[in-house]
């Protein structure tokens, strides 16, 4: 099986808190950025309006502007961080900033799903535990965190408190090996095979007939 | 078997097989919409491996988001000066041409945001699954399938299996009673329901809608009410069909047709929710009730009754959510306690895969004959397709459109997403029939007010949000 992502079992470093609800991926990666027809070049787009001014100065006053979370590799985020938008180019610009592992009590739906697709764990915490570890995040002297995927355990020194997380075992399984999901299930090609033969017989209109180019609809009246 | 959901008697008939103990299976798809900025990363990640796409007919691709809307186009108009867009529509065409994959072109009389042509070509049937590269995915629940949104890896998996490993969502029903008053559409409803469950609301659920006034409601309000189901984090939103879907979808190009059609109408009756089942969360609304709503704020949840005034943060418990409508308001340029009514707009939009097809144009136009856009404000209209754009014609809307001062414009995302040249400036402020009214949405700074079509109408002839009830129509 190739790998299509690099495998994360451990992960140490530099902890930032976000702590605002539903940033939008409209926010996380803002639509000059989405005119590329490949997955590089995004760093500086991650929560651009956010990060730098008009005249494209850096803000001095955001958080991951600043020592020393500007070298941040878990970002713990406020309720529903990415929601809306589908756009994958949020997570390749926060992975590529350098953004390894997202924490908080909930995530937009595709976003979480994009993460995973691109090896980095999205955990989901009880709100509690996402408070608590907020505090450490905003000192820069106890902003320290360590993960490690295997255990499901996240630890922060700052506090020397271990915290075990769920994650789906799929994920996780696809998390630590880089698994590459389309040829894991290329490996069941046979059963997709058996299942559409059976199901396009039940189902005849899903083989959709063909047309040409140049045929239209009919303007119909509801 | 115990009695299942209609979402769960769609995922059972599509799963391929069970992937481990981890609760996720293989889930076959039917369908598949592409546009050009979600599916170039697709193909590349598939040519790398040298992979092939599974079933083309199942896909087609349109070109929605980066292509202008300039009221004239042909080929000359649509030489995109912009390289960056250019590439992404040249690579779109050069994917279908490789894999077969049927393409709708800037210039193909059938072009048009993707889950408006979906609709109106019948690509989506009762019962199907249907993914996108595109969040607006949910739109076809109103044709009794199951849609959702995917990322560019999704995609590309989409591609090469026909499958997605999927973990079955939890079931939320949405019950509406009542009838809808005079000058009440879904978008309110929508906003309504948004407004009440939060934009987190029905994450990790799929929502069926069922009562009344659904039962009461066109196919083309269902389609809105099911598009904005995203809004509240609904990783899916369903109807089951009826005969009001039906005679919609009978005789659309990609509809079987005849005695195909009979046998497929008498099993499409069978997709309900069994008696007994049980959903995981219910919410009742009473139609009855509701009235033209706007939004205020920067999230789809921040909205009131047009008669309402904006809410103090003041008066949240919740810390992060004080923050967050702190900062909405400090974007928005609003006070606490600011009546909505009489907020002067610079800009009025119709447009959007929520609210673009023919009865949202037709519904607009009920307060434009005789009257004129208000002076300083730029109104535009872009048809959800180029179809729908013909039929306005056709019908004598776009006419209504042009003498009242609003700009009729080709098919396209445009100043939903603002990807094209379609965009606010900082400041602007802008009554808009779109779904998101999120920060710099429609441009860096600009200014989003969430409302029907007719809404943003009314709006546009009077200067500033206004309730339409007040206003009389010809």
């Amino acid at each position: 099986m190739t790998c299509t992502f690099q495998a994360i079992t451990t992960l140490s470093g530099t902890a930032c808190a976000l702590p605002l609800p539903h940033v939008d991926t409209d926010q996380i990666m803002p639509k000059q950025f989405l005119k590329g027809i490949d997955r590089q070049g995004l760093a500086r787009g991650f929560l651009h309006d956010m990060r730098f001014d008009a005249s494209g100065q850096a803000r001095s006053d955001f958080v991951l502007n600043q020592a020393p979370w500007t070298e941040a590799k878990f970002l713990i985020t406020g309720a529903n961080f990415g929601c809306g938008s589908s756009r994958e180019h949020a997570v390749w610009g926060m992975r590529e900033l350098g953004i390894r592992c997202v924490l908080g009590t909930s995530f937009g739906g595709i976003f979480s799903d994009n993460c995973i697709r691109n090896g980095v764990p999205a955990l989901v915490l009880p709100a509690a535990e996402v408070t608590r570890l907020m505090a450490p995040a905003q000192d820069p002297q106890r902003c320290q965190m360590a993960l490690d995927l295997a255990a499901q355990t996240l630890h922060t020194p700052a506090d020397d408190q271990t915290l075990h997380f769920d994650i789906d075992p799929l994920h996780q399984e696809m998390l630590l090996h880089g698994l590459d999901a389309v040829g894991m299930s290329l490996t069941h090609a046979a059963n997709i095979h058996a299942f559409e033969a059976r199901h396009l017989q039940a189902n005849p209109w899903v083989m959709p007939p063909q047309k040409k180019p140049t045929q239209k609809n009919p303007p119909k009246e509801n | 078997m115990s009695p299942r959901t209609l979402y769960q008697r769609i995922v059972d008939a599509h799963t391929v097989r069970p992937l481990g103990n981890s609760g996720q299976i293989l889930l076959y798809v039917d369908r598949q919409v592409l546009n050009e900025y979600t599916s170039p990363q697709a193909f590349a990640a598939l040519h790398a491996q040298g992979r092939k796409v599974w079933r083309p007919s199942s896909t087609f691709a349109v070109v929605d988001h980066v292509n202008a809307t300039t009221p004239v186009r042909n080929a000359r108009t649509m030489v995109l000066v912009d390289a960056d867009r250019a590439r992404q529509v040249n690579t779109l065409a050069e994917n279908c041409a490789r894999h077969g994959i049927e393409l709708f072109d800037m210039l193909d009389e059938r072009q048009g945001i993707e889950h408006v042509v979906a609709s109106e070509q019948g690509w989506v049937l009762p019962g199907m699954v249907m993914a996108s590269g595109d969040s607006h995915t949910t739109t076809h629940g109103a044709m009794g399938a199951l849609g959702f949104g995917i990322g560019s890896s999704e995609i590309e998996h989409l591609l090469a299996t026909q499958t997605l490993i999927y973990r079955p969502q939890k079931n939320m029903r949405v019950t509406v009673q009542g009838q809808m008053p005079a000058g009440v559409t879904a978008k309110d409803l929508v906003l309504s329901l948004i407004a009440q469950i939060g934009v987190d609301g029905a994450s990790g659920h799929v929502i069926e809608y069922s009562g009344e006034a659904i039962r009461a409601m066109g196919v083309e309000g269902r389609l809105t009410l099911c598009n904005m189901s995203v809004e509240a984090a609904a990783r899916g939103a369903i109807m089951a069909p009826d005969d009001a879907l039906f005679n919609y979808l009978h005789g659309r190009t990609r509809v079987p047709q005849g005695a195909a059609w009979d046998a497929a109408v008498t099993q499409w009756r069978l997709l309900r929710s069994d008696d007994g089942a049980v959903f995981d969360r219910e919410i009742s609304l009473n139609a009855s009730t509701l009235a033209p709503r706007v939004t205020w704020g920067t999230s789809p949840d921040q909205g009131v009754p047009i008669d309402g005034v904006v809410p103090d943060p003041a008066h949240e418990s919740d810390p992060e959510r004080r923050r967050g409508m702190q900062r909405a308001l400090a974007y928005m340029d609003l006070q606490p306690g600011q009546p909505l009514q009489g907020l002067p707009i610079s800009h009025a939009f119709i447009g959007s895969c929520t609210n673009s097809r023919i009865d949202d144009l037709r519904d607009a136009t009920r307060f434009l004959k005789g009257r004129r856009v208000a002076p300083g404000v730029r109104a535009l209209v872009v048809p959800g397709s180029s179809m729908v754009r013909a039929q306005a014609e056709a019908e004598g809307i776009a006419r209504i459109f042009e003498e009242a001062g609003f700009e009729w414009r080709q098919a396209g995302c445009s100043m939903c997403v603002a990807m094209n040249e379609d965009h606010l400036n900082a400041g602007d402020r802008c009554a808009s029939s779109t779904n998101r009214n999120f920060e710099g949405r429609q441009g860096l700074g600009a200014r989003t007010h969430l409302m029907s079509p007719a809404m943003v109408a009314a709006a546009a002839v009077s200067g500033a949000l206004t309730d339409l009830r007040a206003m009389p129509c010809h």
